[in-house]
């Protein structure tokens, strides 16, 4: 299917991009288009004026500082995920990257889209969520900060207004005492995944001082649970999956039963506890490989944490953009 | 109210052409209806199965995810230019061609742009490599082996240098 049409704006500038959108309701920021152009393609979203913003100056140009990492709104996910500097100081952020689409996508599709579309099922607004991150808007009347505990309104919908441009998105950085860990479950590489989770663990010497794991594709937002773990064996492991699953509501669909979604759960937050415990106890004893194997690769996919192998034939082809 | 129509021009496979399309336009129609190259093909239209994938300055990109007036600042390059200028065929269609790496053909032209992309970034893949280069693109007919084949033997084609 055609998109209906629309009325198309090319800003010169960032005033002008605002102006534009606040004079017109309907009017939509057009960023990658990766998950935009599909909704108009098959007409589930017909905004009359749409604002491409990808000729502004000044949008794409990552900021690594030490106290985080700053991603404009033209910073392309390839190019996010390529950036050593970037997994240096937040790795969360290159470990979920890998997980987002396929290269093809991640070319054009931006960090900073995927967290104004706010799709319960993508990586980044967990990560955002679990690290406590937030996005910085602009419109005509000025700039706001929104965290992320008050970004995630429901599925699709963020608290991003309508005639407001989310110009930059802060991932806070790794501390010294932390380490991080991703892992989740599609049925091909690079789909959606029907379940995911997220952990950040912080550690004095071998003691977990405080724990939490988020979720996607659980809930209908992204949900953070501090799972109050002291101890990394076995038992207390199992045992915080329970706190968690007590604090979430997993939704069934086409792709996962409710039940399926709190097994899988279940087992990947015991997985990421356990191997963001590790990197924090590796990372405190000196060093700690590039997570990524130093695979700078926006092009080549990487092996599955889980051992899932990109195999275009062993799945269906997921048609939700 | 008759739909305003914008006038662009598009550099494809290095030639600029200039045309006269409504916003809506996408950028894999406005390569097949109004420029006629219609060796880039379309099949979901929602950025799913790879058949329409280009190269935006040389990167691998949904032709359905884009509108035509977006693409004004950059280089296109479509199957049609992956040929060599004396019209033989490029290294990763010689492969395709040596290997079977086609049947019905709908899916090739996604994958012999992806690929040209994935050998600039690997010169020489493993066969993982070369599987994951193709992961985003589907195809209904070959299974796959044989264009893992052809991606093996289009980098040895191209020597190392896609
Ligand atoms: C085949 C396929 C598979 C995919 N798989 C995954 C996946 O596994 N995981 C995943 O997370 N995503 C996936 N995606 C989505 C992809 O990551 C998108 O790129 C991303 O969700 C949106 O980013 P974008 O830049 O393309 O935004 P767009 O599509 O341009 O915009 C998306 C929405 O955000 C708004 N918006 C965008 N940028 C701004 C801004 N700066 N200010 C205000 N509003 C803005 C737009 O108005 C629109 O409502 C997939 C997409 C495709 C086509
Ligand atoms: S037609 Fe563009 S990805 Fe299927
Ligand atoms: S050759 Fe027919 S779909 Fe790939």
């Amino acid at each position: 299917m055609k998109p209906a049409p629309f009325a198309f704006v090319r800003p010169q500038g960032l005033q002008h991009a605002l102006e534009a959108l606040a004079a017109d309701e309907g009017a939509k920021v057009l960023a990658g288009g990766q998950s935009l152009v599909p909704l108009l393609n098959m007409r589930l979203a017909a905004p009359t004026t749409l604002v491409d913003i990808n000729g502004l100056p000044a949008l794409d140009e990552v900021l690594v500082s030490d106290e985080g990492v700053e991603v404009p709104a033209l910073a392309r996910q390839a190019d996010v995920l390529a950036s050593t500097a970037v997994r240096r100081v937040q790795p969360l952020l290159g470990l979920a990257l890998a997980h987002v689409a396929h290269a093809t996508i991640r070319n054009r599709g931006t960090v900073v889209g995927s967290l104004v579309h706010a799709d319960a099922a993508a990586e980044l607004p967990m990560v955002l969520a679990l690290l406590g991150g937030h996005l910085r808007v602009a419109s005509t009347a000025g700039t706001r900060e929104i965290p992320a505990d008050e970004l995630f309104a429901g599925p699709l919908e963020s608290t991003v207004r309508h005639d407001e441009i989310a110009v930059s998105a802060f991932f806070p950085a790794l501390g010294a005492d932390e380490g991080v860990a991703f892992a989740e479950l599609a049925r091909r590489h690079g789909d959606y995944a029907m379940c995911g989770a997220g952990a950040l663990v912080r550690v004095e010497g071998d003691r977990v001082t405080r724990a939490w794991v988020a979720y996607l594709s659980v809930c209908d937002v992204p949900t953070v649970v501090d799972v109050e773990l002291d101890d990394v064996g076995a038992e207390a492991l199992a045992a915080a999956a329970e706190r968690a699953l007590g604090r979430l509501d997993p939704v069934g669909d086409v792709h996962a039963s409710a039940d399926y979604r709190a097994h899988l759960a279940r087992v990947l937050t015991v997985r990421v506890l356990r191997e963001a415990y590790d990197d924090a106890r590796a990372r405190a004893v000196g060093g700690r490989a590039d997570p990524l194997g130093g695979r700078a690769d926006p092009l080549g996919g990487r092996a599955d944490p889980l051992g899932g192998r990109a195999d275009p034939l062993g799945g269906r082809a997921e048609s939700r953009p | 109210m008759s739909e305003q129509l914008h006038d662009l021009r598009l550099t494809v496979n290095g030639v600029a052409h200039a045309l006269r399309v409504p916003a809506r336009r996408l950028l894999s129609d406005a390569l097949r209806h109004d420029l006629g190259l219609t060796g880039t093909h379309v099949g979901c239209e929602h950025g799913v199965c790879g058949a329409c994938t280009v190269l935006l300055d040389g990167l691998p990109t949904r032709s359905c995810l884009m509108f035509a007036v977006s693409a004004v600042d950059v280089d296109i390059t479509t199957v049609e230019g992956l040929t060599e200028a004396d019209g033989t065929l490029g290294a990763v269609q010689q492969a395709f061609l040596e290997c079977h790496g086609l049947q019905c053909g709908f899916c090739t032209p996604g994958f012999l742009t992806t690929v040209t992309a994935g050998l600039r970034q690997h010169p020489t893949p493993t066969e993982d490599d070369a599987r994951d280069m193709v992961a985003g693109n589907l195809c209904r007919c070959t299974g796959y082996t044989n264009i893992v084949r052809s991606v093996l033997r289009a980098a040895e084609l191209a020597g190392g240098e896609a």
